[in-house]
């Protein structure tokens, strides 16, 4: 026992001796960053971050991958709930009502200004900004890795049906695909309909057209809001899609069946694809040797009034129940993010589009979209600024929306293999992510958005 | 005569099972009740606020038909890939018992499929079925359309039940093969000098003695395919198309983690906990009586 004593003694003498050695001079104050990317975009990010700590002497930033973004919200919840959550975190597009309802943040407008900071919100992209924001227009998170979704379109097939340039609307998309078929091309457009591309099918192609996803504005009026996705312009959308599917003008592409849909574009497989602009480098990277490609917005159904596309990716949430110190770090960090120059080397080195107005004017002044690869990648600032964003086309405040997306997934599956009809499954779409949201409500009773 | 060690005072014995009683509340009994607990209450995901709602949970998951329907799935992937994994593996064993030549290297071959990992076979399957690129991709040229489990319910089951019956024979085969071994040479070799034949051999000697081997296969085999499907799941359909392959576990996965409904998944796993006992006993109570142990 005695001996035992002595070890725990002259453990506690060492490690007392250290603990007053250190801080002999003034060391950077240290916070986590956890995000959602990998791979290519893991390293870029990693760079931004040993940018930042050689920048200025006070902090650093200690920046760690959680894989995905699944992954990253459901460690920072674990996290949070041992008292151990970073400072800052990448939370993806959906998850923006369930952080909301967290009170587990720190408001980012808030946190700047207690720094001192002057951020000039209004140079936010309205669309980006407003996806993040109150209905009172507080900037809760900062938009960080922004895009929306494209079409990409092969111009060396289209030139075969003597076309040179994208098809504008739906109508022409048809006529569009079957001359491409009876050109012999076997696969005319791709389209994959898991959970995923509820983002491009029903999100993205319900905003152009200003029609509601859910009630009370997509959910931004309260937490009664309710889906009605099977009875506005998507019924006719999804019925086109299904008809196309039928008479082999749209293929699936998808992983698991061996080939996804940007692998079957940049092969010069399949002609046209509805992706995100984040894809821009990929294709360009990967594409058959020679092909002439290029990126429109996204087509809408003739006689529509186009409004803006909705914004993709996430945002950054500075959490609650950390030091004054770290979140001088944190406002110091998201300040350098917000610096055009980051926006610059951030959009080289990924797809992803600059979210202020200066990002997006610094890059245009330094050349940026002149040339290949970048040119074609302003098409997505265009179609996220086509119009002012209306009550509906702000963006989708729905609770547990990733199982929403995973419920759009498994209805498309059901209509394309002919088990439901079109009307069938988006009924089911609509009462099985109803229940969803009634889940939802009844877990954060008396709650509001903010 | 009393041959157990005994203590003069029970607090001794006490304090000798202490630590592992605290090992077994820590890791089994706590989060066990934890779960109990969530499954009773509508859990906000990040904490500071739980409304107590009984067994509402349970209520809404047994009215939910794709609950009902990833129950079928469960029970359809763990019947067929049960019986795949065990027939062929038996197989297999018994034709390596034999000594055939080269019989070393089918032991070394066939034991390995148990050592990769579900996500690393599944990576594997998924390019073999593909429909467009692996190998069933020939047998798609010779015969459009007949392989697309992208779409087909049916084919993506059929994916899913090959990858872990793949894994399982592996396991399998080194309990039979050492069951068939622990049988005494010199029984087989009286059958073969009273003239019966190999088929005959098998079924009135090999086959009842390694009864007991082929009890407990069935019962981890059965356990198994419930809780280690995930991850060949995960990768290879995601639970699509149209939920054909939303097992009970990989919805306890998405509902849970993915979707954070805490509570929905703890109602879940208590079910699915449930159901694996009750599959247990029932095997114990009628099948284990075939069972002849020696």
């Amino acid at each position: 026992m005695t001996i035992i004593k002595r070890g725990f003694a002259a453990l506690a003498a060492g490690a007392l001796s250290t603990a007053l050695a250190v801080p002999a001079f003034a060391e950077p104050v240290k916070f986590d960053f956890w995000f959602g990317l990998s791979g290519d975009l893991a390293r870029v990010v990693d760079t931004l971050c040993k940018n930042f700590n050689d920048s200025q002497k006070d902090y650093e930033v200690v920046c760690t991958s959680q894989g995905n973004y699944d992954a990253t919200l459901q460690n920072t919840i674990a996290a949070f709930r041992a008292g151990k959550q970073p400072t800052v975190v990448q939370v993806y597009d959906v998850g923006t009502a369930t952080m909301m309802l967290s009170g587990a943040y720190k408001p980012a407008d808030k946190l700047m200004e207690e720094n001192g900071y002057k951020i000039d919100y209004s140079d936010y992209f309205p669309g980006i900004a407003r996806y993040y924001a109150t209905s009172k227009g507080e900037m809760l998170s900062f938009p960080f890795n922004s895009s929306t979704a494209l079409m990409y379109w092969n111009k060396d097939a289209f030139a075969k049906i003597g076309k040179s340039e994208a098809p504008k609307t739906w109508e022409d998309v048809g006529a569009d695909l079957k001359a491409l078929k009876d050109a012999g091309y076997d696969c005319p457009m791709a389209i994959n309909i898991s959970a995923n591309e509820s983002w491009q099918l029903m999100e993205q192609f319900s905003a152009l057209h200003n029609q509601p996803i859910a009630t009370k504005n997509n959910g931004y009026d309260g937490l009664d809001a309710r889906l009605e996705v099977n009875k506005t312009k998507f019924v006719q959308y999804v019925t086109d899609l299904k008809k196309w599917y039928d008479a082999g003008l749209i293929k699936i592409k998808s992983k698991d069946l061996g080939q996804d849909m940007v692998q079957a574009f940049a092969t010069g497989t399949c002609q046209v694809i509805l992706t995100s602009v984040g894809d821009h480098g990929t294709v360009g990277r990967t594409q058959k040797e020679g092909m002439n490609w290029d990126v429109a917005e996204l087509p809408v159904y003739a006689g529509t009034e186009r409004k803006n596309s909705l914004v993709g990716g996430a945002s950054l949430w500075v959490l609650s129940g950390k030091s004054d110190a770290e979140y001088k770090g944190a406002a110091a960090f998201l300040n350098f993010i917000h610096d055009p120059k980051t926006a610059l080397f951030w959009s080289t080195n990924t797809g992803y589009i600059p979210v202020t107005k200066s990002g997006f004017d610094f890059m245009k002044s330094n050349g940026f979209y002149d040339k290949a690869p970048y040119k074609g990648r302003e098409v997505a600032i265009e179609s996220l600024t086509a119009s002012e964003p209306t009550e509906i086309t702000r963006g989708v405040r729905l609770g547990n929306f990733t199982q929403i997306r995973a419920e759009f997934g498994t209805q498309m599956q059901a209509i394309f293999a002919n088990k439901v009809s079109v009307q069938e499954g988006l009924d089911t779409l609509v009462k099985n992510g109803d229940a969803i949201l009634e889940r939802f409500q009844q877990t954060y009773p008396g709650k509001t958005l903010p | 005569m009393e041959k157990r060690v005994t203590f003069g005072r029970w607090t001794i014995g006490i304090l000798f099972a202490v630590p592992q009683l605290i090992l077994i509340f820590t890791f089994f009994y706590w989060p066990a009740g934890q779960a109990v607990y969530w499954s009773l209450t509508l859990q906000q995901p990040w904490g500071g606020g739980n409304i107590w709602v009984g067994l509402d949970n349970f209520r809404s998951i047994l009215a939910n038909a794709d609950y009902w329907n990833s129950i079928t799935a469960s029970m359809i992937f763990a019947g067929i890939s049960t019986g795949l994994a065990m027939v062929i593996a038996l197989v297999l064993a018994a034709l390596t018992d034999r000594q055939l030549a080269g019989s070393w290297l089918y032991r070394v071959v066939l034991i390995w499929p148990y050592g990769i990992a579900a996500p690393a076979l599944a990576l594997a399957f998924r390019f073999i079925l593909a429909p467009e690129a692996g190998f069933m991709a020939v047998v798609n040229k010779v015969w459009p359309g007949f392989w697309d489990p992208g779409l087909d319910g049916a084919d993506a089951m059929a994916s899913i039940i090959i990858a872990f019956s793949w894994k399982y024979v592996g396991y399998n085969f080194i309990f039979f093969l050492a069951a068939f071994q622990a049988i005494p040479r010199s029984l087989i070799e009286a059958a073969a000098m009273d003239g019966s034949g190999v088929i005959r051999r098998f079924w009135d000697i090999q086959f009842p003695l390694i009864t007991p081997t082929i009890f407990f296969l069935l019962v981890i085999n059965i356990t198994e395919s419930f809780q280690d499907s995930f991850g060949i799941v995960d990768i290879m359909t995601a639970g699509g198309p149209a939920n054909a392959t939303n097992l009970m576990v990989y919805k306890i996965y998405s509902d849970g983690f993915k979707g954070l409904d805490y509570s929905g998944a703890a109602a879940q796993s208590i079910i699915l906990m449930l159901l694996i006992i009750a599959l247990t006993i029932v095997q114990f109570r009628f099948i284990e009586r075939r069972v002849h142990y020696r």
